[in-house]
């Protein structure tokens, strides 16, 4: 599903980001990505989301590859691979109904579709008592569950969150991973970048891949990773 | 549906600036109006005179009858010429005492008529062109018997320059205010996209199409020009009135030039407006 092959990726001016980082997720697997600050770990996410393409190496993302994806065939992957930040992103001064119904109206679906669908979703990430609150009322933590809401829109079979607890309370935090295990458990691939241990600690069973200075360090499907490689996935 | 809402959003948005947009377009096109309407009537104008652009051959005194009428022919075979007439001494003479009435005495006192005979060749009215005229010049000059040939060459000349030069005028002038309108039209977008740039980004994130995020602006940028082009029409209008009214009479343009004029505002909104949201979406990702 997410297959990253010997990727670097350099700035002008920071220097490397990433350096020579190959991992595979199949489809159906939750991952955590986590490292320290500048570790590189929301520079994998965007090289993932094919915001920005790496200076070497490949990225293979449900089908699509950043050696042939284009800027105007970019639309297609996005609708496939649905992003979570940590600052939510969400449009202020509108309810939680329309941030969601706007992803939904951009994309060209239905206009009677919109609401009753956007409703869906909102029922879905546990928030439908809210619809009509405008998002700035929200805790962050309803407020991470309208984003989620709106990234499912498209109905996408790839989720990459970035930090999506680190503005979060410790009950906040739980709601929202919980989320994403269920999202999970129904068949969505899941990679979240997490700097925050207790949780990685919390969830055992989940893989973990860390990156140090650019680098992949560990994999805890393959143990320690030597320099420069991965274990085959 | 979403377009036309976005659209007219824009123009709530920034009024005065895209009031500025479109007078910008409307001055641009306003100008090469203008232009036209001055060519039109130019045109007109030379279509009456050049009627009157003809070759006259003076011919040696002494030449007899034949010969005359063989050049006739020859002339009149030629596919640039609609009609040669002889003119012997004695008609030459008539007619300048019918045309400069005031010489009646000087004319009268002529013991010998001093007008040589000649041989007025008419043009076919697409050949009324410098080439033409001197082409037809040229042959009746070559005849041996012909002792001079007239045709007022730099005057046919002049007229196509004067031609020339305003179509030229009008191109460079309209030219340089259409920029100014694009880079105005330009800015006016970048407001708009500036004033919508947190739904832009959210759209690329959700997967919206570029043709989908761009559409409204391409609406607002293609009515703006509009709106200037029809602008523009009614200014040219009003000054082909004033200048009617108060100046001279003048024909009004062919009203396919006023819908070409009104097209090219609209496409000059359209076509700023692509730029500058093409750029946008360049830079983000």
């Amino acid at each position: 599903m997410i297959k990253l092959n010997n990727v670097s990726k350099e700035y002008p001016r920071r220097g490397m980001a990433l350096v020579d980082v190959s991992f595979h997720v199949p489809k159906g697997e939750f991952v955590f990505l986590t490292g320290h600050s500048g570790s590189g770990k929301s520079t994998t996410l965007r090289l993932i989301h094919m915001a920005e393409k790496p200076s070497n190496g490949e990225i293979r993302v449900s089908g699509f590859s950043s050696e042939k994806t284009t800027r105007r065939d970019l639309w297609k992957l996005r609708r496939r691979v649905g992003f979570i930040f940590q600052d939510f992103q969400l449009l202020p001064g509108r309810t939680a109904l329309e941030n969601v119904a706007f992803a939904l109206e951009v994309t060209g679906v239905n206009r009677k579709q919109i609401r009753p669908r956007a409703q869906r979703l909102l029922s879905q990430v546990g928030l439908a008592p809210k619809a009509a609150a405008q998002v700035n009322e929200l805790s962050g933590g309803e407020q991470q569950r309208v984003a989620v809401a709106r990234a499912l829109a498209n109905e996408p079979v790839v989720l990459l969150a970035d930090e999506p607890t680190g503005n979060l309370d410790e009950r906040a935090s739980r709601g929202i991973m919980e989320l994403f295990l269920e999202l999970n458990a129904m068949g969505m691939t899941v990679l979240m970048a997490t700097h925050d241990l207790e949780i990685i600690r919390r969830h055992d069973r989940v893989r973990v891949l860390e990156l140090d200075q650019g680098s992949l360090v560990y994999d805890s499907a393959g143990a320690a990773v030597p320099a420069g490689g991965a274990p085959d996935a | 549906m979403h377009s036309l809402r976005e659209a007219i959003a824009g123009f709530r948005r920034a009024p005065l600036l895209t009031f500025l947009s479109a007078g910008m377009v409307a001055l641009a096109i306003f100008v090469v109006g203008l232009f036209g309407l001055v060519a039109y009537n130019l045109r007109l104008a030379l279509e009456t005179v050049e009627a009157r652009v003809e070759v006259v051959a003076y011919i040696r005194e002494g030449t007899d009858q034949e010969r005359i009428l063989n050049a006739e022919d020859e002339l009149r075979r030629m596919p640039e010429v609609l009609s040669v007439r002889y003119l012997s001494k004695d008609d030459a003479l008539a007619k300048a005492q019918a045309e400069l009435p005031e010489f009646q005495q000087v004319f009268s006192d002529l013991e010998v008529n001093p007008l040589p005979a000649s041989l007025e060749v008419q043009l076919q009215p697409g050949s009324r062109n410098p080439e033409s005229v001197s082409m037809v010049a040229e042959v009746a000059a070559a005849m041996p018997f012909v002792e001079d040939v007239r045709y007022g060459r730099d005057w046919v000349d002049r007229l196509f320059l004067l031609r020339r030069i305003g179509l030229i005028s009008a191109l460079t002038l309209g030219a340089a205010f259409a920029v100014v309108a694009t880079l105005i039209i330009g800015a006016a977008i970048r407001i708009a996209i500036f004033a919508r740039r947190e739904e832009i980004y959210i759209m690329r994130l959700v997967g919206a199409r570029d043709s989908f995020i761009r559409a409204p602006f391409l609406l607002e940028g293609g009515l703006t020009g509009l709106f200037g082009g029809v602008l523009a029409a009614v200014m040219t209008f009003v000054g082909f009135l004033v200048v009617y009214r108060f100046i001279f009479r003048l024909e009004w343009i062919p009203a396919s030039w006023i819908g070409v004029g009104i097209a090219a505002g609209a496409l000059l909104g359209l076509l700023a407006s692509r730029l500058a949201v093409g750029r946008y979406l360049r830079e983000i990702t």
